[in-house]
């Protein structure tokens, strides 16, 4: 803190959730204070609060969740006791907000210097010509390149990058005491994350800016808190300076969070038996595009010559940013799209280039696992009809696929009962689990992880790569483990293999590219890792 | 964008022959001699005989068929059976009003219903919500003729403010003879499609209104009546100009029952007299001149989207 008064004092808020919700609060009676020129990191899992707590200060909750205890202080107001019109002038001009996924933020449809010169418009007097201006300033204090240029573009024509450096030159324009960051890198490459925690880091100190920072990622934490607020279910547990909270943990909740980020430094693994690779992949190409009707139009080589090799009981991490083309690997390895070229062996069988009807057979030996839990599982059809429904088109018994299951829902960790519930009556990571089941109830040699940790919370994370390598040991599966989080991978990964658009730069037992990384692209990807060089309390 | 255009024209060509096989298929399918009505009640099997010969009505129904189309590919419609005027010349006699009365009938649909729409929207689940959407039921049940009927003894008989039936050319009487004589008709025709707009732009503007940009515009202190202008009205307008689209060909329909009502001289009048007269040219003429109307309106229409979205590009 600077010693000032504080920019943001939030003291005993409470706001009630709609009745039939889960718990009566979203967040209860919590307080603490955000000062100028001080990022304050509120962490906590989904479900926490802390999303609420801040768009409960921005005045943006639906009408059904109300504060109904406590003060919110911005600058000498409580924001609690303004009006619509009052917190309308606010909002924009004393506090601003930047979001999570800078695409859906933005309206598709408007140029994005407009979407700055709104701003402007609402709050303020100046003629257009003086309002282009200024968003044509804070644009370049953002560090847009040509900036003069891109203001006239639409937000799909820019980089998720830019588009964030948009929506911060929009929050910063009126030059807002406080600015509230909503999750605003999750949804960012790592090395667009540095860049853009760099920037909010920089014009913060600049401007003098109080920033309120909610994210659930510690490794962002880490790169940019000064002081951190841990919720947990509604309530702050625990808050301090960033090394307090990072370094020496009091709470239970705190240091169970802590304990469970992984950590860059790779685990120690078994030895490999490299005689029996389970899965080849030779010269794999995936290419779009190709020919227009009246030009040639642009080819995209999403996968260009791609070599692997999984044995069973390995685990080979692709790690790589949007684009890369890693999703597009696993794809073309299930088959779920064609490659255009190369050989693809799993049990002996090249399925490359075969017909889908002479795929079929093999489907069952490449079981995949998606990212998002929550649209993966029909909501329509119990938990049972979809693990049995994959086995059951492969000719097995109905009984006989119950009973396997019942068995392998035990083994993910859920109960027998659970079978006959539908899949919205599980939290993300239970769903994981069962789509981890409904993979193994193939009774697969490979199996695919597509960013399957990547939407759940860091407690969870853990759980659910502690269960996929409990399972890749048991059913001695081969595991094409997709992730853009180099902590995640080095945890659960024996060997590695770095993508950049669409090629294969690095690839090395997991231990080795960590400590020694060759390429230079595989260099930049460790150091923009956020609070690498944070040993968190274990 | 000019590949686009060109191909879209482009395939309108083996559209428009099917129309046209499937337009002269179904009306010989259907019962009816135009011989015998042009023969008159008393004329003997012989009478009717020889006429059917003149017409080529004998031929082979291939043979028909493929002079039909031959003289199409020539760009001629063909010769009315009664009037011996060419169907061309006779679209081009009744186009005018039928022309007006649709325009007349989109743009009021479309400036009532958008509204409409965009305030239910706004204020879904309100009672200002449900009085829209009962309507909007309401409007999508009632028969043109019926509420046409209605609208006619209330406002034209029983409170006298409005002309009963007849069209004025504004070109001929003036825009103010033209306008009176066209509310009527123009609201009978039009309920139906502000039904169905309202509700797409219900739809639409609700569904963009949960949008991540909406609440960056309310974060901004924007506020709610230009978020609606602004922000939603603009990305939900593709479904809302793709019914409108699609409510041309309701409108067809529509015009031809509310020009018999309002007793419109139009081309819904002239397809009713050559259904009932079994003139087959005139009917074929007018069904592919529909037909040609339509799919160059929805050719318009999917490149409007690039005006409402600059991600749409062809």
């Amino acid at each position: 803190m600077t010693g000032s008064t504080p920019v943001l004092e939030i003291r005993n808020l409470s706001v009630a959730l709609p009745k039939g919700a889960d718990r009566p609060f979203a967040v209860e009676d919590i307080s603490f204070t955000v000062g100028a020129k001080e990022i304050v990191c509120v962490v906590g899992e989904s479900g926490s609060g802390k999303s609420v707590t801040a768009f409960t200060t921005m005045g943006l909750n639906p009408k059904e969740v109300k504060a109904v205890k406590g003060e919110i202080i911005l600058q000498g107001e409580d924001l609690l006791k303004k009006s619509v019109a009052e917190m309308r002038r606010l909002r924009g001009e004393k506090m601003a907000m930047i979001f999570q996924e800078p695409m859906t933020a933005l309206n598709p449809v408007i140029k994005v210097g407009e979407q700055i010169r709104e701003m402007l418009e609402i709050h303020t007097e100046l003629s257009p010509a003086e309002q282009k201006a200024r968003v044509l300033e804070v644009m370049e204090d953002v560090s847009l390149p040509d900036h003069v240029k891109m203001y006239d573009s639409y937000p799909h024509q820019l980089s998720g990058g830019q588009r964030q450096r948009i929506m911060i030159a929009m929050a910063l324009a009126l030059e807002p005491g406080l600015l509230i960051a909503d999750e605003p890198t999750t949804a960012l490459d790592v090395t667009t994350q540095a860049q853009i925690l760099e920037l909010i880091k920089d014009i913060q100190q600049r401007h003098g800016t109080g920033v309120l920072f909610i994210t659930h990622d510690f490794g962002v934490v880490a790169e940019i808190a000064d002081r951190i607020v841990v919720m947990q279910k509604g309530k702050v547990v625990e808050q301090g300076t960033r090394d307090e909270i990072l370094l020496r943990p009091q709470h239970p909740y705190t240091k169970m969070l802590i304990a469970s980020v992984p950590s860059m430094e790779p685990s120690h693994r078994a030895e490999i038996d490299k005689t029996a690779p389970a899965l080849i992949a030779q010269k794999v190409n995936k290419t779009y595009g190709g020919v227009g009707l009246f030009r040639k139009s642009r080819e995209v080589h999403a996968n260009k010559d791609v070599n692997l090799v999984v044995h069973r009981r390995e685990t080979l991490g692709v790690v790589g940013e949007s684009g890369s083309g890693k999703s597009t690997l696993a794809r073309c390895i299930v088959r779920l799209q064609d490659p255009t070229s190369g050989h693809i062996e799993v049990e002996g069988a090249d399925i490359a280039t075969i017909s889908e009807s002479a795929m079929r057979p093999h489907r069952r030996d490449i079981q995949i696992v998606f990212q998002d839990p929550y649209r993966s599982l029909n909501p329509r059809r119990t938990v049972g009809q979809s693990i049995v429904e994959g086995p059951m088109n492969f000719g097995v018994s109905a009984a006989e696929a119950e009973a396997r299951a019942k068995e392998l829902m035990e083994i993910v960790g859920l109960s027998a009962e659970a079978l006959d519930r539908f899949p919205h009556q599980f939290s993300g990571g239970q769903r994981q689990r069962i789509c981890i089941a409904r993979a193994l109830a193939m009774q697969p040699k490979v199996l695919i992880a597509d960013e399957a940790v990547s939407a759940l919370d860091v407690s969870v994370q853990a759980q659910v790569l502690d269960l996929l390598d409990d399972v890749r040991e048991r059913y001695d599966l081969a595991m094409l483990f997709i992730t853009h989080d180099l902590r995640v991978a080095a945890q659960i990964c024996d060997r590695i293999m770095v993508m950049q658009n669409g090629v294969v730069v690095e690839e090395g037992e997991t231990a080795k590219v960590y400590a020694n990384p060759q390429h230079e692209y595989t260099r930049t990807l460790l150091a923009a890792a956020p609070g690498r060089d944070v040993a968190f309390a274990k | 964008m000019l590949t686009y255009v060109l191909k879209r024209v482009l395939s309108t060509v083996p559209v428009m022959a099917i129309v046209a096989v499937l337009v002269f298929m179904l009306l010989r399918l259907a019962p009816g001699d135009p011989a015998a009505v042009i023969a008159g009640d008393y004329a003997t099997a012989e009478d009717v005989e020889r006429i059917r010969t003149q017409l080529g009505l004998n031929d082979p129904i291939p043979v028909q068929l493929w002079h039909w189309l031959m003289q199409l590919a020539s760009g001629d419609l063909g010769t009315a059976i009664f009037s011996k005027k060419s169907v061309v010349e006779l679209i081009g006699q009744r186009i005018e009003p039928t022309l007006l009365l649709s325009l007349c009938t989109i743009v009021f649909a479309v400036a009532v219903a958008v509204p409409l729409g965009t305030i239910a929207a706004w204020k879904s689940g309100s009672i200002v919500d449900r009085v829209v959407m009962l309507f909007s039921v309401g409007g999508f049940s009632v028969p043109v003729f019926v509420l046409a009927y209605c609208l006619i003894y209330v406002l034209a008989m029983w409170l006298k403010i409005l002309p009963v039936q007849g069209y004025k050319s504004p070109f001929d009487h003036g825009l103010l003879t033209f306008l009176r004589h066209m509310v009527l008709p123009v609201m009978a025709l039009s309920v139906i499609f502000i039904a169905l707009i309202a509700r797409m732009t219900r739809a639409s503007v609700m569904e963009v209104l949960e949008e991540d940009y909406v609440r960056t515009a309310r974060a901004k202190g924007q506020s709610e009546w230009k978020i609606l202008i602004h922000h939603a009205l603009r990305n939900a307008a593709v479904p809302i100009v793709t019914v409108i689209g699609v409510g041309i060909a309701l409108l067809i329909g529509g015009v031809v029952v509310t020009e018999s009502v309002f007793n419109i001289p139009g081309l819904g009048r002239l397809v009713l007299d050559a259904v009932l007269a079994r003139d087959y040219p005139v009917i074929q003429g007018l069904i592919l001149f529909f037909s040609f109307i339509y799919i160059l309106i929805n050719l318009l229409i999917d490149l409007s989207y690039t005006l409402f979205d600059p991600r749409i590009r062809y």
